[in-house]
């Protein structure tokens, strides 16, 4: 890929940032310090190892704007997503929207700038143009102890009058010793726009954040969203990602697991078709002594689409008794569609145990045969086989109203998708 | 109710059925024994409609409907049954959701009401019982983890659930021991009915002492080269399938 289209693209961000600078809400040392960063760097290009098999030029050959404020009603949009009747906090074009969020009794949650979080960003050019140009974001505060119970962390994008925008999003989420969190994000919209959402969550000792996230860009848009998440002693980061919407979508998450017994599951399904191109990259860092993480990912690709999975394991010297566990699945149903997958394990202790693996395949002939020799009808035979398929990654979810949605959004997915 | 004539299939280039012709009359219950690779287990294939066989010839009517002209789930909705000499697995398919949404889907194919998950459960541990099957069956996922004893019954309990008019079972019996033969025998035995029929594929002669076949037909060579009455299954037993194929040839 041209090197100067990407240039360009970076300097029609850094064009905005400078017109905007005085403007923006918040901390603006760390914001001048990504700015800073996102000159010298850029965006990132096919050169660099991590970005070999997401190449970013559709979204450099767009030019984004800032978004305006919008004179339609998208509380119309909002009713679509048939959303569980919980708390939310609803952003538009990356902006809070105070009349359709409803906020929950007695936690902590600011709004109307970014919360930048105290989580020192390891240098990601993704995150480094979040900083220089985010806007708006929540900050959620868990205080020890407590059970915040679920709640909902909608986005909703459009495009500006047929403009594209983009949008950056920062959040922070803390949670105090012993709390717990279930954070539900949906990420839907309309036309084209890019959604760059960056999200920090400290995790307390004994403190838990269950993370589910929806994905369903509009079929123009752009998600390229980037988590970090600290996991205190016997704290747990609960993570699952599904994906199925947008032209070009990357969904970074670090886990950094850096208290003893500490644990993350970083678990994903991306069903992709027509000619979308989805890409899911963990790092999990074990940092401390028995710690644990659990990765389950599933593709199911159909179409000409592309997924990518990477997943690296860093094991330091010192995190003897570590258990890492990845495992990698692809459901290829079409002979265009294609899935690049890469695990990495770097492990400086001796006394660990960690295991990967990786299979690539078509739907079972004798299963699919066995299933309509019952009389189940083939359409149907197939989502069966492939609601099996994604069953590991999908049971898990203890949150029956969230699973539920997700179930609701992938029966959507599949109604939509060609038969291949 | 089942009527083969001429029948010719293959694979690609191999001729494996050279023109059967059977009848099964409803309410009858018809063996067919032969030796290996006589085509016992390409005839139930392309009876139940599996991709990847040519029929170059003949025709197979089944309860006044063309076979070969359906879908598998077709004429599993018009009352066909394979139980299979090996059942398949489903991992991350629950046994009783697999079941219930075959069930509805027949039901749904024939106009009928479909059963709510309720009376299905109902009429679920009412067979299970009847077949001496553990309940946690239907708890678990398609055949996963099973022996070959519990796929097998898992085989007669959707038959017993799914009550076709005609089954077909491809060597039920191999694998299993006595007790579990039994079990497979009088679940198969139950269903035998003035409306009900079966045809029993089998290489020994030992199932058919459980159940006892209205006629025995041999197939040898893609052929059907011998019929008789159930004292046929101990001649065979006794002579051996050479004796029967030198005889006929």
């Amino acid at each position: 890929m041209s090197q100067t289209t990407l240039q360009a693209s970076a300097q029609g961000f850094l064009a905005r940032y400078a017109g905007l600078k005085s403007r923006f809400p918040g901390d603006n040392a760390q914001r001048a310090a990504g700015a800073d960063a996102f000159a010298r760097h850029g965006l990132p290009g096919p050169r660099e190892e991590a970005w070999r098999y997401t190449a970013l030029r559709p979204l450099a050959e767009t030019a984004f704007h800032e978004p305006v404020i919008l004179l339609s009603d998208t509380s119309a949009q909002l009713t679509a997503l048939a959303l569980p009747d919980l708390p939310r906090l609803v952003f538009i074009d990356g902006r809070f929207s105070a009349p359709l969020s409803r906020l929950p009794d007695g936690i902590s949650i600011t709004t109307g700038a970014p919360a930048f979080g105290h989580i020192a960003d390891n240098g990601e050019k993704l995150v480094a143009l979040n900083t220089m140009l985010a806007e708006d974001g929540a900050a959620i505060d868990i205080a020890p102890g407590i059970d915040a119970g679920t709640i909902l962390l909608v986005s909703l994008g459009a495009d500006a009058h047929g403009h594209p925008v983009s949008f950056h999003p920062r959040h922070a989420i803390r949670l105090g010793q012993g709390a717990r969190l279930t954070l539900a994000e949906i990420n839907s919209g309309t036309g084209v726009y890019f959604n760059n959402p960056v999200i920090t969550a400290e995790i307390a000792e004994d403190a838990t954040l269950v993370h589910l996230r929806e994905q369903r860009e509009a079929p123009g848009a752009f998600h390229l969203s980037t988590v970090f998440a600290k996991v205190a002693a016997r704290g747990t980061y609960d993570s699952f990602s599904l994906a199925l919407g947008g032209r070009l979508a990357r969904v970074q998450v670090h886990a950094h697991l850096a208290g003893e017994n500490a644990m993350a599951h970083l678990n994903a399904a991306q069903l992709l078709g027509a000619t979308q191109h989805s890409d899911f990259t963990t790092t999990v860092r074990h940092d401390a002594p028995s710690t644990a993480s659990r990765q389950t990912v599933k593709n199911v690709l159909t179409g000409h689409a592309k997924g990518v999975f990477q997943g690296k394991i860093e094991v330091a010297r010192i995190a003897q008794k570590t258990d890492g566990y990845q495992m990698n699945q692809t459901l290829l149903l079409s002979r265009d569609a294609e899935i690049d997958s890469k695990p990495q394990l770097e492990i400086y202790a001796d006394d660990v145990k960690c295991s990967h693996g990786c299979t690539v395949g078509e739907l079972d002939a004798d299963q699919l045969f066995y299933l309509r020799s019952r009389g189940v009808p083939e359409a149907d035979a197939r989502n069966i086989l492939i609601r099996a398929f994604l069953s590991e990654a999908l049971d898990p979810i203890a949150h029956d109203a969230m699973r539920d949605h997700m179930e609701s959004a992938i029966a959507a997915w599949w109604d939509k998708a060609p038969t291949p | 109710m089942l009527e083969i004539n001429a029948l010719r299939a293959g694979i690609t280039d191999k001729e494996i059925l050279k023109g059967i012709d059977l009848i099964v009359p409803t309410g009858e219950v018809h063996a067919i024994m032969g030796p290996n690779g006589s085509g016992k287990s390409t005839l139930s294939y392309i009876l139940s409609g599996r991709d990847g066989y040519d029929v170059t010839g003949g025709t197979a009517m089944f309860d006044g409907h063309d076979l070969l002209e359906m879908d598998p789930e077709e004429r599993a909705a018009a009352g066909l049954f394979l139980a299979f000499q090996y059942p398949v697995e489903l991992p991350g398919v629950n046994n009783a959701n697999f079941l219930r949404t075959a069930l509805n889907a027949q039901r749904r194919a024939r106009g009928e009401e479909e059963l709510d998950a309720v009376k299905f459960l109902k009429l679920a541990r009412a067979e299970i019982k009847r077949l001496s099957m553990a309940d946690d069956m239907l708890k678990r996922n398609v055949n996963v983890g099973f022996s070959g004893g519990e796929k097998k019954r898992n085989e007669v309990l959707q038959m017993a659930i799914l009550r076709p008019k005609l089954a077909i079972l491809d060597e039920t019996d191999s694998g299993l021991d006595i007790d579990a033969l039994k079990i497979v025998a009088d679940g198969v035995n139950a269903l035998r009915s003035p409306d009900f029929s079966a045809l029993v594929i089998t290489h020994y002669q030992r199932l058919l002492d459980y159940i006892v076949p209205d006629r025995v037909h041999v197939l040898a060579g893609g052929r059907i080269i011998r019929s008789g009455g159930p004292e046929l299954a101990h001649e065979l037993e006794a002579n051996g399938y050479a004796a029967v194929v030198a005889e006929a040839a």
